[in-house]
């Protein structure tokens, strides 16, 4: 699940990681008070980021500077309901600006391959870690924290080091680094990211400049399978930016993904369900959505996920494609029929089911004269036939 | 011969009073798994499975007692990993986790002890192993198989069984079906198994299903270049139309920062001489295409 900036914000300063203060607003009004605050409070100006769940907002013009409260109410009225890549903005983020001396990149992944925690850094700070990766791969440092003690200070000195910090702004960067551990560890975050870690110049009381390290942006995406035993981060999903069908889903415990084909798909199983998926697109067709609809199904599930796939005004066919194993086909076939009976609109369908109790399922699909298809293949194709045929 | 089970498995059930541990016990047992000892904390002394099963309250006594070799984990996500780590301390040498939904910050220290112990893995969040004929350890329906000297490996569940039914409906049968499971860490990856199925005499052939996500499939490439040249090998790779950024159903399918799609995949595994089919139901002919003479 990827969480808001703002929030991210929160969870790397719950660990005590330096973070400057934000306020998150969703109206002008809301944008120019917040300004004044940090204007008051000794700014001389300040930055309204657009917050929303996908990159590039800088680039599109998310980010802007204003030295009043007045020019932030103007900038935050053109960042909100602004598009950035299909996201309305609904809510902005403002800050103190600072005075950026210099940009690094710090970043914390669950490693595949590795099958640990990897700590990745870089001095070339605030662009995209993905283009650093492919123009100058030797730029990313990387330290694997011991899958058993977590990461070692040294590690963490390691990494400082070769980025090129010294004293005093070294062990800044320990603790900053340990701090992104924490936080993964904490939340059960698969992917935190600070980007930039900036040194920000500072005046101090007595007049002397000084350097500091700050997270100035924050992004963390949570492990799904980490979410049931954080019922508080549960709180941070982004409705506003969801499909009102992802809710609805989960309640009925399947896996959807919307898409923008004409063939809605009802598969047992992942990997089945993408393959049927590449099937559809194989023979020509475009499929709706991904949907499995998990092992052992009973028809209440088969019938939720039936209207979830009729909701979307784009479905053109219907392709059920069930290989029974804990999932029985009787199932899944009095589950269809139910959803027949009590669906708004007719959309032609084809069904496909094997495996456990497939004969019971043929027979009650027969007696309902249902489309049937034997292999994969067939039902592939059958579904792409009947998606043209209803949209001639 | 087949790989991780067979004739001498001794497979212990961790969870095997639970809905799902004891409906895929009398599974196993229905195809002459030898399940030797089920266990479930508190319950020591009963009997699961209509009084033929002994339970035992902690592993270390199904060892001792029952002389397990193998166990198969049904417990649901909050105690998998600790049934993964006693397992291991118990000495069990083969550990098969069925378990969906461990959060893979758990899995880390799991798979680093396993490791360390010599222990291997199997999952979490997979369908299990088969040795058609022999040993059946996890939720492989049993039907889809016939005893052969084809080796699978494979990232999904439902998909494997497309798969292997093809094959088996097409004459060609399995040494052994291995599904590693779809999460992001595992214990042990496409590359573990085809070092196994290059050791294995009876393996002749191999089949690999994967899927988008990681690069698992890319280091299984480059062994196979190196190491699998004579060996008839066919594979299926799902996701083409995965869009990026999105998990695909398995928390480990997902095309990430551009990487992990199924082309690149194709792509690697052609240049191995895989050949890569566009329909599991390919996959026998592309075997037969390959060489394998059933």
């Amino acid at each position: 699940m990827k969480i808001q900036e703002a929030d991210a914000k929160s969870l790397l300063l719950a660990q005590g990681l330096p973070v400057p203060p934000w306020e998150v607003a969703r109206t002008t009004a809301e944008v120019e008070a917040a300004a004044q605050r940090f204007f008051a409070a000794g700014s001389d100006r300040v930055v309204v980021k657009a917050q929303v769940l996908v990159g590039g907002r800088g680039k599109a013009g998310g980010v802007k500077l204003a030295s009043t409260a007045r020019e932030a109410a103007e900038v935050g009225g053109r960042i909100l309901g602004m598009d950035i890549k299909g996201i309305t903005v609904r809510k902005v983020l403002v800050g103190a600006a600072v005075e950026i001396a210099r940009e690094f990149y710090l970043g914390a992944i669950v490693d595949r391959a590795s099958r640990r925690i990897v700590l990745m850094a870089s001095a070339e700070g605030g662009v995209e870690i993905e283009e650093v990766a492919r123009q100058n791969p030797g730029a990313i440092h990387r330290v694997s924290a011991d899958p058993l003690l977590g990461l070692l200070a040294f590690q963490a000195r390691s990494l400082g080091l070769a980025v090129g910090l010294r004293d005093p702004l070294l062990n800044q960067f320990v603790a900053i680094a340990e701090g992104l551990y924490a936080t993964m560890k904490a939340n059960d975050a698969d992917l935190v990211e600070v980007n930039p870690l900036a040194v920000v110049a500072e005046t101090a009381v007595d007049g002397a400049r000084r350097e500091r390290l700050v997270c100035l942006d924050a992004k963390i995406t949570l492990d799904d399978s980490g979410l049931s035993r954080h019922h508080d981060l549960e709180a941070l999903r982004d409705l506003d930016e969801e499909d009102p069908t992802d809710a609805q889903a989960r309640k009925l415990g399947i896996n959807f993904i919307h898409l923008d084909g004409s063939i809605g798909c009802m598969v047992n199983g992942a990997g089945l369900a993408m393959t049927t998926m590449d099937l559809v697109g194989h023979y020509g067709g475009a499929p709706a959505n991904f949907l499995d609809i998990g092992g052992g199904a009973r028809h209440e599930t088969v019938r939720g996920a039936m209207e979830l796939i009729l909701a979307d005004p784009n479905v053109r066919a219907i392709l059920v494609n069930i290989f029974g194993g804990i999932t029985r086909g009787d199932e899944v076939a009095e589950g269809l029929i139910e959803a027949r009976a009590q669906q708004s609109r007719e959309v032609p369908m084809v069904v496909r089911i094997v495996g456990t109790n497939a004969a019971e399922a043929a027979r009650l699909l027969q007696e309902a004269r249902f489309e049937t298809a034997i292999t994969l293949d067939e039902a592939a194709e059958k579904a792409v036939a009947l998606a043209k045929g209803a949209a001639r | 011969m087949s790989i991780l089970v067979g004739s001498d498995t001794r497979l212990l059930v961790q969870g095997i009073t639970g809905r799902e541990g004891e409906f895929h016990t009398r599974a196993s047992i229905a195809c002459g798994t030898k399940v030797v000892a089920g266990t479930r904390p508190g319950k020591g002394g009963q009997k699961a499975i209509d009084g033929t099963v002994p339970i035992f309250d902690t592993v270390a006594e199904a060892v001792a007692q029952a002389g397990a070799n193998t166990s198969v984990i049904y417990i649901p996500a909050p105690g998998a990993p600790d049934a993964i780590l006693e397992a291991v301390d118990a000495g069990i040498e083969t550990i098969v986790c069925i378990t969906e939904g461990i959060p893979a910050l758990d899995m880390i220290p799991a798979v680093e002890v396993v490791r360390r112990a010599g222990a291997r893995l199997i999952g979490p969040n997979c369908p299990g192993v088969t040795s058609p004929g022999r040993a059946k350890v996890g939720i492989i329906p049993a039907s889809i198989h016939k005893p052969g000297r084809v080796g699978v490996v494979s990232r999904s569940g439902t998909l494997t069984y497309e798969a292997v039914q093809a094959m088996s409906d097409a004459g060609i049968g399995q040494s052994t079906c291995v599904g590693i499971g779809g999460d992001p860490i595992i214990g042990t990856t496409f590359l573990d198994v085809l070092k196994l199925f290059h050791d294995d005499p009876e393996t002749e052939a191999i089949v690999m299903i994967g899927e988008i996500g990681g690069a698992a499939e890319e280091e299984a490439a480059a062994y196979a270049t190196e190491y699998l040249r004579g060996v008839p090998m066919a594979a299926f790779i799902a996701g083409r139309t995965a869009p990026p950024g999105r998990r695909m159903g398995h928390a480990g399918a997902i095309i990430s920062g551009g990487s992990g799609t199924a082309a690149e995949k194709i792509a690697a595994l052609e240049a191995a001489g895989v050949r890569v089919a566009d329909s599991p139901t390919q996959i026998p002919r592309l075997l037969l295409e390959a060489g394998f003479r059933p």
